[in-house]
């Protein structure tokens, strides 16, 4: 993986003085609150329910062993023993002191991380595949160019006061796995007829209360004008970008107004005044920045090893993890793990400071030291010899880290909900728990099949409800109850679509009948291998929705007139706190 | 006389900024002699009369463009951006506009809430007069110049790319394979 030099180094560190200074001024009160607010953000420091949370960047989800271990320290040292691993590949921690800051960041300086730009209407972490290197369809390995656009990024001079956030992902291999129809701008790399590495750039897709897919703007930019073609798109938003509404403020809307050919035009009109100046990338720099991606020392091994097919054969467990949490490498005798943070009980996403350790291990012992945090809040060891999996294996379940679900119902994506964040209609997380725990036979869960599930606790959508085949949103309603939204036929990757509400909105104890009502309409409706999101597309909402409203639900009794079902889907806009 | 901060030192300011009134329209007001800077607007309504004057100013509004002083660029002693709220970026692109896209050379100022930790972007796109919110000390504002000693990335100040101007590191360790 990458690693800094010392311009990378005095940069971060630089950022780190700069920090402790800002915070020294905010408690001697020479800083407002309200002036503190934009510069705290820009570090990834959020005033949450606990107090502050910071948001630490991970790169591309790419992490070291020796980072997660200072992850850990930080989770022991001056959190409560815990993080959260995010959607967007990031760790948040929520239970931190102010005047502890500056010290954590410079801990994660001391380890070449940092907050930077993790919040705040600014770009962000810039998110990719979390298979980048490995997978067996990959066209282009992302992972230099998202690094390279990570340093362009920071701190960028321009770009540092957006209407709105904006957020980068990148993908390289034929299958999306980075959703990045959902992001202000999604670069797909690809190669041309010629086999020239470039991008199909997208633009204008994001979530939150207006969900939209992007727009592809160009369907090829070479690789050397990507810097200056995605600033041309930057400085067109940061001009016209709506500052009057924050509910409008994203590129999303300003690509919508504007239409997309109109958009491109003004954007390419910028760039005809960039395109082949200094900004350009150049062969030099992409081969030394992809020197840090270069292959590890792999092993000639074979692509089967018979012990495995032995221990498959007496091992139903391993058997399982093996199909669902085990996925084919591009080299022989090698696999990619996903570690499941997803066990049936626990907060999705949440790891403590003894599993970090521990992983920060299995990597140095199984996988060069590397780890990969996933967009959908699970772990990955990218470069495991199959040899090696029935002791991993073995090691790993000891820590609750193999639950064999992932890509089934109960590798739920879940935000982090009301326990943690002020915005919330809903405890995302409970829920998160109710379902898996409903969910829990391994048969019913593999006969449901490939199926993804995103719980949101308000229309920020942070849980990313609008691509999840299913998707639940805390709503709240004049009488300010916990509502629950539930919509169907959202996904991510290739054939992105956003999904569509099923009907009124249901109390906490209902959702998890809901959920199996929908499951139980797929597995009557399907064809042999047809997923859930092939049948929605194929029948529609209708005979979901009906017969997820055909009976009532059993009783709550605070709640015996079921009025939940009665009342309409309408709610009150949930209001931003004037805390962010 | 006001305090400003121009290439990167603390100097003193004669010129004044005419922000409308109520009441007072572009065509209305009444620009007082000596050094002025006034807004867009003021100079496109009063222009046959201003553009005689030895030394003026012009400041744009964040919702205003540049291109609109396409032309006459080169009758400005000073021309300043206000930043309403510092959290509002648009100044950023005007100025970076003004400079690399309208050629602008002279003084660049950025007015309004002008904070200590926004100096150092202001500088790079290409401000190099700061007039600080009148409640700032000047001498703390000042040091928002110098935070940071390395950039990434092109802007006005900075034409190359780090990835241009030095040798960086690959690793060592593939090439050594
Ligand atoms: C707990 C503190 C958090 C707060 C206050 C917060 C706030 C927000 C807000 C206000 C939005 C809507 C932005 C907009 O529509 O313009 C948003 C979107 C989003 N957040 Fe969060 N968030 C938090 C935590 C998280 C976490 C833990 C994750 C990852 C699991 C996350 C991932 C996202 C994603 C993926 C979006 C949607 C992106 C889009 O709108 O295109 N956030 N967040
Ligand atoms: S979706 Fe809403 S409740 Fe959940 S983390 Fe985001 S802002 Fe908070």
């Amino acid at each position: 993986m990458y690693h800094y030099d010392e311009y990378d180094q005095q940069i971060v560190d630089e950022r780190v003085r700069q920090y402790r200074d800002q915070v020294r001024r905010r408690l001697s009160g020479e800083l407002t609150e309200q002036e503190f607010l934009p510069l705290r953000l820009q570090n990834g420091l959020y005033m949450q329910i606990h107090g502050y949370m910071l948001r630490i960047a991970v790169p591309y989800g790419l992490i070291s062993s020796q980072q997660m271990r200072m992850f850990a320290h930080i989770a022991r040292k001056y959190d409560r023993g815990y993080g959260h691993f995010t959607t967007r590949q990031n760790i948040q921690f929520n239970w931190l002191k102010l005047q502890d800051t500056p010290d954590i960041l410079a801990d994660l300086a001391s380890v070449q991380m940092h907050g930077i730009q993790t919040s705040g209407n600014c770009v962000r972490n810039i998110t990719s595949d979390e298979f980048a290197g490995v997978a067996q369809d990959e066209v282009v390995d992302p992972r230099p160019y998202a690094e390279i656009l990570r340093q362009w990024s920071t701190f960028h001079p321009e770009f540092a006061y957006l209407p709105r956030k904006f957020k980068i992902a990148i993908s390289g291999g034929k299958e999306d796995r980075a959703a990045i129809y959902a992001h202000d701008i999604g670069l797909a790399a690809i190669k041309n007829a010629q086999g020239e590495a470039g991008f199909r750039v997208v633009v204008g897709g994001g979530l939150g209360r207006t969900p939209v897919i992007g727009s592809v703007i160009r369907e090829f930019v070479p690789w050397q004008h990507i810097l200056t073609y995605v600033e041309s798109i930057l400085r067109i938003y940061n001009q016209y970008g709506r500052r009057d509404n924050k509910y409008k403020a994203r590129i999303k809307i300003l690509v919508k107004a504007l239409g997309i050919d109109e958009f491109k035009r003004q954007v390419e009109a910028d760039w005809a005044d960039l395109k082949d100046g200094p900004g350009t990338l150049t062969g030099e720099e992409i081969n030394r920045v992809a020197s840090f991606f270069t292959d590890p020392a792999y092993e000639t091994l074979p692509d089967h090893d018979s012990k495995l097919n032995e221990f498959k054969a007496d091992s139903r467990s391993f058997s399982n993890w093996l199909s669902r949490n085990v996925k084919p490498h591009r080299i022989p005798g090698y696999a990619i793990v996903v570690l499941s943070l997803k066990k049936p009980g626990n907060a999705p996403g949440d790891a403590t400071a003894e599993q970090m350790d521990f992983v920060a291990d299995l990597a140095d012992r199984y996988s060069c030291g590397e780890l990969r945090i996933t967009h959908k809040q699970n772990l990955v060891l990218a470069d495991v010899r199959q040899k090696d999996l029935i002791s991993l294996w073995q090691e790993a379940s000891a820590q609750e880290l193999t639950t064999p679900n992932i890509g089934m119902l109960t590798d739920i994506i879940s935000c982090p909900g009301a326990e943690f964040c002020t915005l919330a209609n809903a405890r995302s997380i409970p829920l998160a728990k109710l379902i898996a725990e409903r969910f829990e036979n391994l048969d019913y869960l593999y006969d449901i099949g490939e199926i993804t599930l995103n719980i949101s606790g308000c229309v920020n959508a942070c849980g990313q409800h609008h691509i999840g085949n299913i998707g639940i949103t805390g709503v709240e309603k004049k009488d300010h109850d916990e509502w629950y939204q539930v919509s169907i036929g959202g996904a991510e990757g290739n054939d992105s679509s956003i999904s569509k509400i099923i009907g009124p909105s249901f109390t906490f104890d209902q959702v998890p009948e809901v959920i199996e009502r929908l499951i139980h309409v797929y597995l009557r409706e399907r064809f042999e291998a047809e997923s859930f999101i092939d049948t929605v597309r194929r029948i529609g909402h209708a005979p979901f929705k009906e017969h997820v409203y055909a009976t009532g639900f059993a009783a709550q009794e605070d709640e015996a007139d079921g009025k939940h079902v009665v009342l309409p889907a309408q709610y009150e806009v949930p209001y931003y706190s004037p805390r962010f | 006389m006001n305090m400003i901060i121009k290439n990167k030192t603390i100097v003193a300011d004669d010129w004044t900024v005419l922000r409308l009134q109520e009441q007072e329209t572009p065509e209305n007001v009444i620009v007082a002699a000596g050094k002025v800077i006034v807004p867009l607007k003021v100079w496109q309504a009063q222009r046959a009369a201003l553009q005689d004057r030895k030394e003026i100013g012009v400041w744009l509004a964040s919702d205003e463009r540049p291109e609109e002083l396409k032309g006459d660029i080169e009758k400005f002693s000073v021309i300043a951006v206000d930043f309403p709220k510092f959290s509002d970026g648009r100044g950023y692109s005007i100025a970076f506009n003004l400079r690399a896209r309208l050629g602008y050379s002279g003084e660049l100022r950025a007015i309004g809430d002008v904070l200590r930790d926004q100096l150092f972007y202001l500088q790079r796109v290409g401000f190099d007069a700061f007039a600080p919110r009148p409640d700032r000390k000047i001498e703390e504002v000042i040091k928002g110049l110098s935070d940071f000693s390395e950039v990434y990335q092109t802007s006005f100040d900075q034409k190359l790319p780090l990835f241009r101007r030095v040798q960086r590191k690959a690793n060592e360790a593939a090439s050594s394979q």
